[in-house]
Formats: C-alpha cells, structure tokens, sequence
C-alpha cells in the first residue's frame, strides 16, 4: 500500500494545533498547548522533555484514547492525509490495532494478567491479519524472539507476572508491531531495558521503517536512544513545543535554552561529579502556566518581551524553535551568539 | 544446615556490613500445569531466577546491580525485602538473619527499616487513595507521628523533597504522568525514614533534569542520613555515577563484584567487558558501539558450566563444563575459569577485540 521511494514529501502522520483539555471544578487545564508536527513514512520523531511537559497524553490524544475528562480541545489529526481525530470510537477501534500500533509508558495496561502471553499475542494476530491458529502462533515465537525473549517456545505459554520488568516491556513491543501497523506510537518503550537489549529493539523499530516504511512516533527521555534511533527530535515543555529539528541539532547544537539545559543534566559514564546539573526551579504546575514563554521564569536568556509575549515557533535553519532569541531581528543582528 | 550458616554470621559490630547476603538462590516452579504435564508428559520445571548469589553492603554505601533484562536483579530486590523467600541462602540484616525474625516487633522495625521502589510506579499505588495518604501511610502504619500538624508538616516536606508543592497532594496517582508517579513512589519510601532502601529502576521512568534532581536528592540523603542503598538500573551512566559498589549479574548468578571503580576502570569478567562496551554513545563521536554478541540463553535451560560460555570469546572445555568458582582479582571478585587461570593476558585481550569489530 505504502508508496515506496516518493516518500521523502507527503507525511503519514500529520498534527495540527493539537490541545488537550482538562476540565476540573477550578477551571479548565490545558495540558497540549497548540502543537504541531508530522511525521513521514520510515522517519523516527523523537519525542523529549520534562516529566509531566505533555509527551504521552500527546500520544493518546494522536490515537484519541484520552481518559475522559480529557479532551481533543482544537486542532487535526491526519493519517495519510485522512482526519481521524473526528472519526467514531467504531472506526477508530480498527485503524488503532490495524495501522496504529501503540506501546503504552505503563505495559502492564497493555496486557491481561489472566491469559497467557501466547493468547494474547494470537489473538491480536488474528483479528488483524487472515491467519490461522497455527500461523499465528509461529508469528507470534517469531516476534517474542525478535523482542530477544530466549528460548519462545518454552515461555509462550507463560503468564506475564512470570516475566521479568524488561521482559514484560518487550511483550508489548511485539504486541504493537504484530499486525504490521503503518505508524507506531512508542511511549518510554526502553526504559527499563538494558543497553544490549535496548539496542535490539532499536534495531527492530529502525528494520520496520526501512523495510516497510513504518513511521514511529518515538516517546523517551533517554538522549542516548534518541541520539541512535531519531531522525528529528521534538522538545516538549509545559504542554508547549519548544523546538523541533534534526536530531544532530538539536542534541549537539540545541537552539532553545531549555533544551541546552536539558543536555548539561545527562550524566555520563566515567564520570563521578559531585552533582549532576539541573535546571533550576520546577516546571510549572499545569494550573499556574507562567505568561509568555512558559519557560522565562527558569531561563537565563530570558530578557522583557519573553513574559508577555508568547512566541511561536521560528524558523532556524533546519529546526523550529519557540524562543524570542531567534526572532527574526535578533539572529540577523547577530545577538544570539554566545 | 542452619547451624554452618549461624557460624558465618558475621558478629554485631558497627563497622559490618548492614546487608550481607550469602549464597542466596530463589528458584520459581513454572512447570506447565497439571492437566498439561500428565497429558503431554511433560515434567515439573524450575527457572533459577538467582543462584548462589553472595555480597556485602557497608553502612552508608550504594551497591548496584546490573545485567541483561531478565538476569534476576529483581528477584534480588524483592528477596532482600522479604517479599520473596530464598530457597537457598541467608540475608544478614544489621547482623541478624532475616528468616531468624519472628516475633512481630522484630518483623515489624525491619519492615520498617527496609524500604523499596518498585520498578513499576503504576501497581504500587493504590489508585483509590490521594497522594497525601499514600505518602503518609508508612508513616501511620509505624506509628511514627500523630495525626495532625506533624504529619501534615512531614507530607509537605516530603513532596518538597521529590519536587512537588503541598496541593498536590490532594490529587489522585492518575492525575501524574509517569515520572511523577515515581516520584511519589520515591517520596512514600523515605516516609517511614528508613535505613536501607531498595531501588528497582528508580529513575528510568524520569527524564534527565528531574533525574539529576532525584540522584542529587539520594546523594544529599546519604550524607545526611547515613542511607545505604541497593540500586539497580540499566543505565550505567547513572550507575557508575551513584555507585560505591557494583555486582554484575548474568542468568542468576554474580559474576563479578568489587568496587565501582576498580570494575568500571577495570573490568575482569568477559561479560563485564562486553557490557562497557555496548554503553550507547551520546557523543556521536562515531565510535562503534558493539552490541554484546550473541543472545540470552533461556534460564529455563542454561548452559552448563559457566552460563556464558555460549557467548564467550575465552570459552574452552573447563567452561562448558565447571561452574566457576570465585576468583580475587586486582581487588575484584569475579567467577571466571580464564580470569582464574591468567588466560585473559592484554595479548590476548585486543586480539578478541580486534576480532569483533
Ligand atoms: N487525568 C488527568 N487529570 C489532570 N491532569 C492530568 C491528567 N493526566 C495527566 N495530567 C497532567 O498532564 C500533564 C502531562 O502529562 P503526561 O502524562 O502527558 O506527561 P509526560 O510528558 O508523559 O511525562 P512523563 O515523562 O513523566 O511520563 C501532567 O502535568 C499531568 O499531571
Ligand atoms: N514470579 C515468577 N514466576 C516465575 N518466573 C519468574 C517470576 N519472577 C521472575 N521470574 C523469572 O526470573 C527471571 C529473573 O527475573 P527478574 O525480574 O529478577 O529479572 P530482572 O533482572 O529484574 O530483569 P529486568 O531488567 O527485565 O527487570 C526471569 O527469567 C523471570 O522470567
Ligand atoms: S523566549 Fe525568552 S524566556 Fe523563553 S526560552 Fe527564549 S529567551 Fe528564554
Ligand atoms: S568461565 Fe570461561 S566461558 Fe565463562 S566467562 Fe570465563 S572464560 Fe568465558
Ligand atoms: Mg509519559
Ligand atoms: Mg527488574
């Protein structure tokens, strides 16, 4: 079905202006603030930043599966070029395990306690694909054993409390790529893996795109997989897009002051500081989101414009960056340098 | 049995270590089920999820495991917590054997003195409680404050400690992202003012800023607190930075152990070698990172002798064989046949080096 080479144009995944709301008794929380991206067929979308900055209800809003009273607010979302964020729960039941796969952040939503790891991982298989029993549960070894679970045949028929925390992990990986989907959406997918298994899933997710033009939308706070696997990486903050761009830019030369400190925090081996550096202060509560730049009350750039005016996101050279540092005048005046 | 054990226990003293595990296995049935078993012939099966596991932790220090997803760091932790019982083996808790508890009091000031964080955040919390209460349950189930402005005060202070303001304690644990479940769970361990804290994967839930900001957190507590810690993660950047002591592990066995330092400057075992190797590189400096080659065996069937001879580039006949015993070696204690014999020379070493890349 995938268009094969002319790829490198038309996106699979496109999201417009997105916002998420939550309507409390206080007053409502918008908690995606107006977030646009997209995503081409084969291409890996890093998704970064801060704890609670908005990464994974983005993802299940792009799949529409918010926990009510969560809600779409505004925008589109678009799977090869077809809404789907309007589309009845019916519809978009199908398009979810068919051409969506998606890996939550907590696996064990994503799996049943009480039937074994086999049944689910076949019953997936089946309703997706025109399988019989017996092809399914071939593919199914297969996949355990592409996600480096030893010896699959033995531990199909083992429930998932008899995994370890990593093993159950990749169970749900298998369980989203199963039925070939077009887009996979990966939430913390190799968080609680090891290097050499981290590298075998990654291996997986990038063989999916070159062979078959699978697009992921890769959620992580973990710069080492963002810097092996992404092809661009988006910075989240408080809701907010703060930059977008390659991933070589963004990692080695990031143009927003949140992501340059985001960079100073990552420990590295061999290196026993006495502390790790943070960026001072917290990220503000969803409830009191700062005027302007959200990030200007923790930002050393911050200068009089960025508490009252809020920035979108600016053009620079490759990326896309919500930053009054790069306003047009400023990076032709050549203020920016330092 | 027990009696060559007592023997061992290392006496009450200060300087001890307050955690010494010795010869620890915990061994899971995962036979088919009956039905299975008698119509399929298929006989009962055990998995060693760990195996003759044995080390210290001193007062005050951090020990951290490590190894491939499913090696058994885990079952360690929840071993060590009580929440499992070894099938094999001995735990020493501030001197006194852990099976030996059995009075309430006993078992009660060891619980409270031993505190874990769960690798999972979501299952931990009670989902019908506000975080206030989940925060302040170890400290009313040991009775250590009133109710009242003191625990108040306490519950304030602790969702401080982990990066959260007073209101929001009020809310419900599906009310936070995933890091900030952690943190919770992170801020209900230290409640109870515990002595020895368990760390399963504590911060691979948290992106960098606010994991720097709970490593930091742990550091200035062990300073102030004399908090010892087992801390276990895949991430050996974060290891080697918060560790005093390290052991690594594979298929359920220890195969090398001794200082951070000594073994991440150093390292001994050909696992261990491997390991270091396939650290990712965020630099992008081009150098190739080489995966650890070969796949886990199944730990239900391991290889005999040393379990990773399979994969091992120094494997002889000895090691398909011969359970390693343990060596001493340039401060380390590592269970290798060739690090026993001298083999692994530097000749021989950027030979094996040489022939991967
Ligand atoms: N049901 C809810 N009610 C109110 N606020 C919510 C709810 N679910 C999420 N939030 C808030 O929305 C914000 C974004 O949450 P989200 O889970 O997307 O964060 P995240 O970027 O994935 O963080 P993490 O890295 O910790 O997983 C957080 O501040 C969170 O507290
Ligand atoms: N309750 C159980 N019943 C049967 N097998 C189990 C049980 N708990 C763990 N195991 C098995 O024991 C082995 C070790 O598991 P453990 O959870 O200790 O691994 P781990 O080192 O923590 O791995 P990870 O890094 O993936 O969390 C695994 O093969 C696992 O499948
Ligand atoms: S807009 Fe201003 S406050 Fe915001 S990141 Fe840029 S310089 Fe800092
Ligand atoms: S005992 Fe033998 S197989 Fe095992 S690590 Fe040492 S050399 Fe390799
Ligand atoms: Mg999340
Ligand atoms: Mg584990």
């Amino acid at each position: 079905m995938m268009a094969q080479t002319d790829s490198s144009e038309t996106p699979l995944l496109e999201v417009l202006n997105l916002r998420v709301e939550f309507p409390t008794r206080r007053g409502t929380l918008v908690a995606v603030d107006d977030i646009s991206f997209d995503i081409k067929p084969g291409e890996v979308l890093g998704v970064v930043g801060e704890s609670g900055a908005g990464k994974s209800l983005t993802g299940t809003a792009v799949i529409n599966l918010l926990e009510p009273p969560g809600r779409i607010a505004g925008g589109e979302v678009r799977l090869k070029g077809q809404r789907i964020d309007n589309l009845p729960q019916e519809k978009l039941r199908h398009i979810r395990g068919r051409q969506i796969g998606m890996v939550f952040q907590d696996p064990l939503t994503s799996l049943n306690p009480l039937y074994t790891v086999g049944y689910q991982l076949e019953e997936t298989i089946r309703t997706h694909m025109n399988m019989s029993e017996g092809q399914a549960r071939k593919r199914g070894i297969e996949l355990l054993s592409e996600v480096g679970i030893s010896a699959p045949q033995d531990r199909i028929d083992q429930y998932p409390h008899q995994f370890s925390g990593g093993m159950r992990q990749r169970i749900v990986i298998a369980l989203a790529v199963c039925a070939n989907p077009s887009l996979i959406i990966a939430d913390e997918p190799t968080t609680a893996l090891d290097v050499s298994i981290q590298a075998q899933i990654i291996d997986l997710l990038k063989r999916l795109c070159h062979e078959q033009g699978t697009a992921v939308m890769l959620i992580t706070h973990d710069m080492g997989v963002i810097a092996e696997t992404a092809d661009r990486v988006a910075v989240m903050y408080a809701g907010r897009l703060a930059e977008v761009g390659p991933v070589q830019n963004v990692i080695k030369q990031p143009y927003h002051p949140y992501t340059k400190g985001l960079m100073g925090a990552i420990p590295t081996v061999g290196q026993k500081l006495e502390r790790l550096t943070q960026i001072d202060g917290a990220m503000p509560r969803l409830t009191e989101i700062p005027s302007g730049c959200a990030f200007h009350p923790r930002c050393p750039k911050a200068f009089d414009r960025c508490d009252t005016e809020r920035p979108d996101p600016i053009a620079v050279e490759e990326s896309k960056v919500a930053c009054w540092l790069y306003d047009d005048a400023r990076v032709l005046s050549g203020e920016t340098e330092q | 049995m027990t009696d060559v054990l007592q023997d061992k226990r290392p006496s009450v003293q200060p300087s001890g270590p307050l955690v010494s595990v010795q010869g620890m296995s915990k061994y899971f049935d995962v036979s088919p089920p009956f039905l299975t078993r008698v119509l399929q012939g298929r006989p009962r099966r055990a998995l060693r999820a760990v195996d003759d596991v044995s080390f210290d932790i001193p007062h005050g220090s951090t020990f951290s495991l490590v190894g491939e997803s499913g090696c058994g760091k885990s079952t360690v932790a929840r071993l060590l917590v009580g929440l499992y019982q070894p099938t094999q083996g001995e735990i020493y808790f501030d001197g006194s054997a852990v099976s030996q508890l059995k009075t309430r009091r006993h078992l009660a000031d060891f619980q409270r003195r031993i505190q874990i964080i769960f690798q999972d955040p979501y299952a931990s919390l009670n989902p019908r409680w506000r975080v206030r209460d989940i925060i302040a349950e170890p400290v009313r189930t040991h009775r250590l404050l009133p109710e009242g402005a003191a625990l108040r005060k306490r519950v304030a202070e602790l969702l401080d400690h982990v990066g959260f303001s007073n209101k929001d304690g009020e809310k419900y644990p599906h009310e936070f992202s995933g890091g900030q479940r952690q943190r919770i769970s992170i801020a209900r361990a230290l409640a109870g003012d515990p002595e020895f804290l368990v760390c399963d994967e504590p911060t691979s839930a948290l992106d960098v800023s606010v994991q720097a900001q709970i490593l930091n957190l742990m550091k200035d507590l062990q300073k102030e607190l004399g908090l010892t810690y087992l801390f276990i993660s895949h991430d050996l950047a974060v290891v080697s930075h918060i560790s005093d002591y390290l052991g690594v592990m594979y298929l359920g066995r220890l195969v090398e152990s001794g200082t951070a330092s000594d073994i991440f400057n150093d390292p001994q075992h050909p696992y261990t070698r491997m390991l270091l190797d396939a650290i990712p590189d965020l630099e992008m400096s081009g150098r190739k990172r080489i995966p650890v080659a070969g796949e886990v065996p199944s730990p239900m069937a391991p290889p005999a002798g040393c379990h990773f001879h399979p994969r091992c580039p120094f494997a002889d006949a000895r090691c398909r064989e011969e359970i390693p015993g343990i060596t001493e070696s340039k401060n380390v204690r590592v269970r290798c046949h060739a690090v026993e014999e001298g083999r692994l020379t530097p000749e021989v070493l950027a030979e094996a080096a040489a022939a991967r890349t």
